[in-house]
C-alpha cells in the first residue's frame, strides 16, 4: 500500500474480518439507512454497525428519548426502534462495498434464525448480537443476563451462518468476562464491550424524569473507563478478538482502548456533536501516531497494556 | 443567561395566540431562541407526553421568542392544549439557516400554513438589511389564512408586498402558492426564492425557481428523535435535516431521491407521500 494512502499502516483483522482502518460506526447511531452509510464510508469509517434490528417493525419510546447531559455524555432510551428484518433487508439489498455488521436484537432463538436466514445472502460483514441494551424488555440485557438464553442464541445463529459473529455485552448483573466467555463457548468469534449503562436523569423544575421511559442507557465520555477496564478484563482472560466501545470521542481514546486489548474501536455518541466527518479527522490522526511512533501497523499496539 | 444550546431550559408559557381553530401560537421568555436563525429549529419537551421539533417564531419583545403549533399527533396536540402559566422544556435553537446575502436587493418568499415560521422570522431579517421582500402566503381556504397581520407589519418598509392566495378564492387570488409564484415570476426578477411549508408545494416551487435559473432553500421537515445527528430519524438521503439541515439549496435538493417524495416513519420504514 502507498503510504500517501489515508489508510496506509492502519488495517486491522478482527477473526476472518478485514478492515481497513480500526474505526467502526456504533450500533444505534445513524444506523438505518444505506445512503448514510454510504456517506459514512467516504468519510473514511472502518466499517458501520446498523442499528439493532428486530424480527417486528418497532416504533420504541415516545421522546424524549435522547437527552445530552454535558461533558460529551448521553442518556437513551430510544426503545430499538427499527424497520424490522424484511423492510431492512430490502435497505440493504443493494449493498456491494460498504462493510456492514448488522445488529440483532430479539427475544427468542426463533427469532434471531428467522432474522439471520434473511440477512445471511446480503453483501455483509457479519452479525453483532445486542445482549445488552439496558432499556427494553425481555430483550437485550435481560437476555444478556441469563447465560442459559445467551447460549441458546449464540448456538442458533452460529448454526445459521458461517459468517463472523459478535456478541456485545454489557455492564449487568453478570460478570462481563463470565458472559463473553459463555458467548465464545457457544460459538461467537467476537466480543465487543460495552453498551451503555442503566442510569437516569430528573428535571428539578417540572420534578420529572426527562426521558419518557424514565430509565435510559449512559453514554459518551462519562463510560470510557468503564469500557476501557472491561476490554481489558475481556482480552486478558477470553481468548476471542474484542471491539472497543464507549465514549469514544477522539484518536486518543482508540488507540487506549486498542492498548487495553481492542482490535477495532466503535464511535458513537460524539456523531452528536461532530457529524459523519469525524472518522476522516480520526483516522488522519492515527495515521500520524502510528508514523510518529514507527509502527509498521497500528495493530501492534492491540493488548500492549497488558504487558505492565 | 444559558449559552449552552444542549442545556433544557424550562419556561413557561406567557402568551396563547389562537391563529385558527387548529392552530396556535404560544409565547415565552428565551434569550437563545429570541435570537435564533431563521431555518433554526428547537426541540419542545412536553412533561410527561413528548418531545417534538419546532421552527423558532418570531416575538417582537426583547429575549422572547415563539412556537405556531397546527395540532395533529400525540405531541403537538398535548402541545396546543398548552395554556398560559404552563411549563414546557426546550433545547436548541438546532440547525443551519437560510442564507441571505447582502447583494441580494429583492427576494421571493413563499410558504403556507406553518411553514411561514422561519419564513417570517427570515423576512424581518431581510428589512433590516434593506432587502425588498415578496412574501406569498397560500392556504386552502379563508379560515386557514394566518399571520397575515405580522407579515404586514415586518413588511411594511421597503416597497415589499404582500400577497395572499387561496385554492379556494375564499380570500385573496384564487389559485394555489404554486400557481401565484409562476405569475410573480413572469412580472419581477428576485435573487434568491425561500420556502416553507408542505413538502409537495415546496417540490414544485424548488423545481419552478430551478427551471427559471433563480437560487432557491427550502426548510425541510422531518420526524425527529433526537435533533442532534445522532438518531437518524431524519434522514433525508444522505442529509440529516437536523444536522444538515433544516434549510437545503435548490442545487442540493434536485439530486435528492426522497425529496417530495419519501419520509421516515418512527421505526425507521421509508414511507412515501401519497
Amino acid at each position: 500500500m502507498d503510504i500517501n494512502d489515508k489508510n496506509y499502516n492502519l488495517s486491522v483483522e478482527i477473526d476472518k474480518i478485514h478492515l481497513r482502518n480500526p474505526t467502526m460506526l456504533a450500533s444505534g447511531i445513524l444506523g438505518i439507512s444505506q445512503s448514510i452509510f454510504e456517506r459514512l464510508y467516504k468519510e473514511n469509517v472502518g466499517a458501520v454497525v446498523t442499528k439493532s434490528i428486530s424480527v417486528n417493525p418497532m416504533k420504541g419510546y415516545p421522546n424524549p428519548t435522547v437527552i445530552s447531559i454535558g461533558g460529551g455524555s448521553y442518556l437513551n432510551a430510544v426503545g430499538l426502534s427499527n424497520p424490522g428484518v424484511d423492510a431492512f433487508s430490502k435497505e440493504l439489498s443493494k449493498n456491494k462495498k460498504i462493510p456492514i455488521m448488522i445488529s440483532l436484537v430479539g427475544s427468542s432463538e426463533k427469532e434471531f434464525s428467522r432474522m439471520v436466514k434473511v440477512f445471511d445472502s446480503l453483501s455483509i460483514l457479519g452479525y453483532e448480537i445486542n445482549l445488552s441494551c439496558p432499556h427494553v424488555s425481555k430483550m437485550g440485557m435481560e437476555v444478556g443476563d441469563d447465560p442459559e438464553a445467551v447460549n441458546k442464541i449464540v448456538k442458533t445463529v452460529r448454526m445459521n451462518t458461517t459468517k463472523p459473529i459478535s456478541v456485545k455485552v454489557g455492564v449487568g448483573s453478570i460478570d462481563v468476562v463470565e458472559l463473553a466467555r459463555v458467548a465464545i463457548d457457544a460459538g461467537a468469534n467476537i466480543i465487543t464491550a460495552i453498551n451503555t449503562l442503566r442510569a437516569m436523569t430528573i428535571d428539578i423544575e417540572t420534578m420529572m424524569p426527562i426521558l419518557s421511559n424514565r430509565v435510559g442507557g449512559l453514554s459518551g465520555t462519562a463510560i470510557k473507563p468503564i469500557g476501557v477496564r472491561c476490554v481489558y478484563e475481556i482480552s486478558k482472560n477470553i481468548k476471542a478478538p474484542v471491539i472497543g466501545c464507549g465514549g469514544v470521542s477522539s484518536w486518543q481514546d482508540i488507540i487506549e482502548y486498542m492498548m487495553a486489548g481492542a482490535s477495532a474501536v466503535q464511535i458513537g455518541s460524539v456523531l452528536g456533536s461532530n457529524g459523519p466527518k469525524i472518522f476522516n479527522r480520526i483516522t488522519k490522526d492515527l495515521k500520524n501516531y502510528v508514523e510518529k511512533k514507527g509502527m509498521k501497523n497500528i495493530s501492534e499496539i492491540v493488548g500492549i497494556a497488558h504487558k505492565y | 443567561m444559558p449559552t449552552n444550546i444542549d442545556n433544557r431550559r424550562i419556561v413557561r408559557i406567557e402568551q396563547t395566540i389562537v391563529e385558527t381553530p387548529t392552530v396556535k401560537t404560544l409565547v415565552f421568555k428565551d434569550s437563545l431562541s429570541h435570537t435564533a436563525k431563521p431555518g433554526q429549529f428547537l426541540m419542545i419537551w412536553i412533561p410527561r407526553i413528548e418531545e417534538i421539533p419546532m421552527s423558532v417564531m418570531i416575538n417582537s419583545k426583547d429575549g422572547y421568542a415563539a412556537v405556531t403549533i397546527r395540532k395533529s399527533g400525540v405531541g403537538s396536540t398535548a402541545l396546543f392544549e398548552r395554556k398560559t402559566g404552563d411549563l414546557v422544556g426546550l433545547r436548541g435553537p438546532y440547525g443551519n439557516s437560510y442564507t441571505l446575502k447582502k447583494s441580494y436587493k429583492k427576494i421571493l418568499i413563499a410558504g403556507g400554513g406553518t411553514g411561514l415560521v422561519p419564513l417570517l422570522r427570515l423576512a424581518s431579517y431581510a428589512q433590516k438589511l434593506k432587502i425588498q421582500s415578496t412574501v406569498i402566503i397560500g392556504a386552502r381556504t379563508k379560515g386557514e389564512v394566518f399571520f397575515e397581520n405580522i407579515a404586514r407589519k415586518i413588511i411594511q418598509d421597503n416597497d415589499s408586498s404582500l400577497k395572499i392566495c387561496t385554492d379556494d378564492g375564499s380570500y385573496g387570488i384564487r389559485g394555489t402558492t404554486v400557481e401565484l409564484m409562476s405569475k410573480v415570476l413572469h412580472e419581477n426578477t428576485f435573487d434568491c426564492v425561500f420556502t416553507c411549508g408542505p413538502e409537495l408545494m415546496m417540490r414544485k416551487v424548488v423545481d419552478l425557481s430551478n427551471e427559471n435559473s433563480i437560487p432557491v432553500e427550502a426548510s425541510l421537515e422531518r420526524y425527529m428523535k433526537c435533533g442532534i445527528g445522532i438518531c437518524g430519524s431524519c434522514c433525508l438521503d444522505a442529509s440529516l435535516v437536523c444536522q444538515d439541515g433544516t434549510v437545503f439549496s435548490g442545487r442540493q435538493l434536485s439530486k435528492m431521491l426522497d425529496f417530495g417524495n419519501s419520509y421516515r416513519d418512527k421505526d425507521g420504514q421509508r414511507i412515501n407521500y401519497s
